[in-house]
């Protein structure tokens, strides 16, 4: 039996228990499957975006062309779509959630701090398709009427904010995954933040410092932690699909003004993932799929390893 | 140091406080605007019919999104059939016999797996699914639930194991019982509130669910008669009406939107009962 | 003296073992240590043990925390090696077979064990706690489950304080009611052997009379080794007793002796309260 010694755990051979092996090989079996599943995803976009990893290879990427007529492919626009709203959303998310997570860990007291905690984790469930619904019809027509004329009238020297106020485009993308993403960044800094000693806040207070100076010193100290919960952060934004296809405007076009219209990854399969009729066609858009699928894996790989780093000893840490 | 400098630091720490309290401010005012726009425009689609009609022809108004309320149902149910045995099982695995690198692995992959975009499980389940049975079906969409709340199951089934006292597991051990008796009738049933806290939240999340939703399930504007073709649900109810250009439609719109915020409410209500009950149980 | 000592350095009461050696088995002996050796990874907790029991005594074994008389207790009914990297190297007789060419739960089924604190299903009632064993192992029938769970919370002094609300959670007694409910679990199952590890240590003075008392009437169908921190205790209630430290077991005789003239100084030391 070296087989059954190779794959069931010594605490498990005890005797002749026929049924402990079994059940242990059958929780082993379903374990095994969610390790396969990933296998898996990855070989059938492989292989079902052969046709255009075979006629583009690695230009597919930096092509800016997306003509399904003359079977023209090319991810640049979506690629560059994706980043730049991500990048809006992180710049104006990460202050807003540490300011969020300090309040909570630190200024507010227990009779705030639980209602608050709740309405911010009730942020985070709060379907996408609804952000996508009241991001079309109350946030848009606010950035045509108020905020993008008023940007341009006083930063209008920019480029980023010069064109037409349409209201739909990059900056209503950004700002709707803006809103989607604080309740993840804040809820674990919030974590992160209270799984750092006590004895480091007394060490700073004993040496004189301000509260707000001890809070640095904890930032300082949960770093790794806070780091990973804001690429946890960029990993849904790449993703986001829902809300960001309802005000994006789905047009796959480079500019630098944010007003204009633009398109993401996620977007363009929402988009015409059902209307793509020919191979060539599934092919680039599951290519794309591919690609969204391997960036946010590894975007998550490094976001976990390193809030696993730091809460590692604090049980109460939920992601 | 003087004093003057002393009092500018005092000050500066009061302000940076009162700046993170504005944050907080700031971001409570879109979720209140969302529940106040989702409150005071969705109100008025629900009636009677909006919840027992089917939609009506394009252009007509009335009618209602009885099909799709049973169509998500039926998705998360097909969804729960996928995700069940193995969030339920990889998660025992990895909390009864969880000291070993696979695990370890196996623990890794699933937390990088509730970063997956829904879109992209979408796609995999036109692969797996659409592709070999040449046509969109709840299967389909099913499957692409199912991968959705794999995580979510496995990784709280595993927590809440692990929460029960080894000392159960050895008091059960010691009276000559199995240990797979042990763990599923001892440390599963002593957990079991815990686990269904995580089954509750992978269903939230799934019965919210669009994206992946589009090109594998689909849509359908009556109601289904099998399972392997395509059938309607709400959120993409929600977005099929909210783009159209009808003002009838985008009211209806709304209107399912605040259905489904209901009921995604209703489930995190139940979760935090249920995980009060569990307090009460391992104490 | 039923004593069988293996111990190079102690040879006593030779002629008293052949004697034994007459009944039952081979030996004579409920239990028969033998060699045996425990770790945690690569820590030895025990080193060499021999030591044997015999048929419905009480033994007590003593000795500072950490001495390893615990990982020995739970050696014997094989609860030792359900932690991971773990291991056991020696043999243990049971009625003279080694219980580690035996299937580890019908070892557990013959030798009951009662742990430090009192651990009851929290999600059973006091009869289904007192039922678990034998459900689980598919006893179904109610007549059967109904009469084994009287007899057993009989048995353990508890049937009088619990007979009208043994539909009641088993988290709803005292700490000592938990305690001789979780003594009824385990005789429930109908062990030869009883283990208990400091059964007592959590419970207040009471409480502990009332299982000490318990321990005295349970010894005539039973045979029971004791750990405990509390010498009195192994006075009052064990037969013979084994003294441990650092792994190793120091002397072992009846109880009276250990007591009152120890051969090894280590034991005095600790009797008499100069250590541990």
């Amino acid at each position: 039996m070296k087989l059954r010694e190779l794959i069931i755990p010594a605490q498990l051979r005890e005797g002749e228990n026929r049924g402990d092996s079994i059940f242990y090989l059958l929780t082993a079996f379903f374990a095994l499957m969610i390790f396969l599943l990933v296998v898996l995803m990855f070989y059938e976009m492989y292989s079902m975006s052969s046709l255009t990893r075979e006629k583009f290879g690695f230009t597919f990427f930096f092509r800016s062309v997306w003509d399904p007529v003359l079977e023209e492919y090319g991810a640049l626009p979506f690629i560059y779509g994706t980043v730049v709203s991500t990048l809006i959303a992180i710049l104006l998310a990460v202050p807003l959630s540490l300011g969020i997570a300090i309040f909570l860990a630190e200024v507010a007291p227990v009779w705030l701090e639980k209602p608050l905690s709740f309405f911010v984790e009730l942020l985070a469930g709060i379907p996408s398709i609804v952000y996508g619904l009241w991001g079309f019809f109350v946030m848009v027509p606010w950035l045509r009427s108020t905020f993008q004329p008023f940007l341009s009238e006083t930063l209008g020297f920019i480029p980023l904010f010069q064109g037409v106020p349409y209201g739909i485009g990059m900056l209503a993308a950004g700002f709707v995954l803006t809103i989607m993403i604080l309740p993840i960044i804040s809820s674990i800094s919030r974590d992160v933040l209270r799984s750092v000693p006590r004895s480091q806040y007394e060490a700073a207070l004993a040496l004189g410092s301000t509260r707000w100076q001890a809070v640095r010193i904890a930032l300082a100290y949960g770093r790794s932690g806070i780091i990973g919960a804001i690429i946890l952060g960029i990993g849904r934004a790449l993703g986001e699909t829902m809300a960001v296809t309802m005000v994006i405007g789905n047009r796959p076009s480079i500019s630098l003004s944010l007003f204009n219209p633009a398109h993401t990854m996620a977007s363009v399969l929402a988009n015409e993932f059902t209307e793509a009729t020919t191979d060539m066609y599934v092919s680039a858009l599951v290519e794309i799929a591919l690609v969204l699928f391997l960036v946010t894996l590894l975007v998550n790989s490094v976001a976990r390893l390193l809030i696993w780093s730091v809460t590692k000893n604090t049980k109460d840490v939920r992601l | 140091m003087s004093m003057l400098q002393f009092k500018i630091r005092r000050i500066r720490s009061t302000l940076m406080f009162i700046l993170c309290g504005f944050c907080v401010i700031l971001a409570l005012i879109p979720l209140i605007l969302i529940f106040y726009h989702t409150l005071s425009l969705g109100v008025g689609a629900l009636t009677v019919e909006f919840f027992t009609q089917l939609p009506k022809p394009v252009g007509e108004p009335g009618g209602g999104l009885a099909n799709a309320i049973v169509g998500t149902l039926i998705l998360v149910a097909l969804g729960s059939c996928i995700s069940l045995p193995v969030g339920i099982f990889a998660g025992i695995f990895l909390s009864e016999f969880g000291n070993n690198m696979f695990a370890q692995a196996v623990r890794f992959l699933t937390d990088v797996l509730s970063g997956l975009p829904s879109i992209v499980a979408g796609v995999v389940a036109y692969t797996l699914v659409v592709v070999p049975m040449k046509h969109f079906s709840a299967y389909a969409g099913g499957v692409a639930l199912g991968i959705l709340m794999i995580p979510t199951i496995t990784r709280t089934t595993e927590e809440m194991l692990k929460l029960v006292p080894t000392t159960l597991r050895e008091a059960a051990l010691a009276l000559g019982i199995a240990r797979w008796k042990v763990i599923l009738r001892i440390v599963l049933r002593t957990a079991i509130p815990g686990v269904i806290t995580g089954i509750l939240l992978a269903i939230a999340r799934a019965a919210g669910e669009t994206a992946p939703l589009l090109f594998t399930s689909l849509n359908n504007r009556f109601w289904h008669t099998t399972l392997d073709q395509p059938i309607a649900s709400l959120t993409v109810f929600i977005y099929n009406y909210g783009v159209s250009p009808f003002e009838d439609w985008i009211r209806q719109a709304w209107g399912g939107a605040l259905v489904l915020i209901g009921m995604i409410l209703l489930l995190s209500l139940a979760v935090r009962f249920v995980t009060q009950t569990r307090m009460k149980g391992l104490q | 003296m039923l004593i069988d000592i293996k111990i190079p350095s102690m040879k006593v009461n030779q002629e008293v073992n052949r004697e034994q050696k007459r009944t039952k088995n081979s030996s004579g002996m409920k239990i028969e240590a033998k060699n045996v050796s425990a770790w945690f990874g690569t820590v030895q907790a025990i080193k060499n043990i021999s030591l044997s029991i015999p048929e419905h005594s009480v033994v007590a074994i003593i000795g500072p925390s950490g001495c390893g008389k615990s990982t020995f207790l739970r050696s014997i009914n094989r609860m030792h090696e359900t932690v991971p990297n773990t291991r056991v190297q020696g043999e243990i007789l049971l009625d003279g077979v080694d219980v580690y060419s035996m299937d580890a739960v019908l070892v557990r089924k013959r030798v009951g064990m009662v742990f430090q604190k009192p651990n009851p299903f929290p999600t059973m009632s006091i009869y289904d706690n007192v039922a678990a064993g034998l459900r689980m192992n598919g006893v179904r029938s109610k007549n059967v489950l109904d009469e084994v769970v009287e007899r057993s919370l009989r048995q353990a002094a508890l049937w009088d304080e619990v007979k009208d609300s043994l539909s009641k959670s088993g988290m709803s007694l005292s700490g000592g009611q938990q305690q001789r409910l979780c003594i009824a679990r385990a005789l429930a199952v109908n062990p030869e052997v009883l283990l208990m590890d400091e059964p007592a240590s959590a419970l207040d003075p009471i409480s502990t009379a009332k299982i000490e008392e318990l321990i005295y009437g349970l010894k005539e169908n039973y045979t029971i080794v004791i750990v405990t921190h509390n010498m009195q205790q192994a006075a009052r209630v064990s037969d013979y007793t084994a003294f441990m430290y650092l792994g190793e077991l120091v002397e072992y005789d009846a109880t009276r002796i250990i007591f009152t003239n120890p051969k090894n100084k280590q034991t005095e030391d600790y009797i008499t309260g100069r250590f541990g």
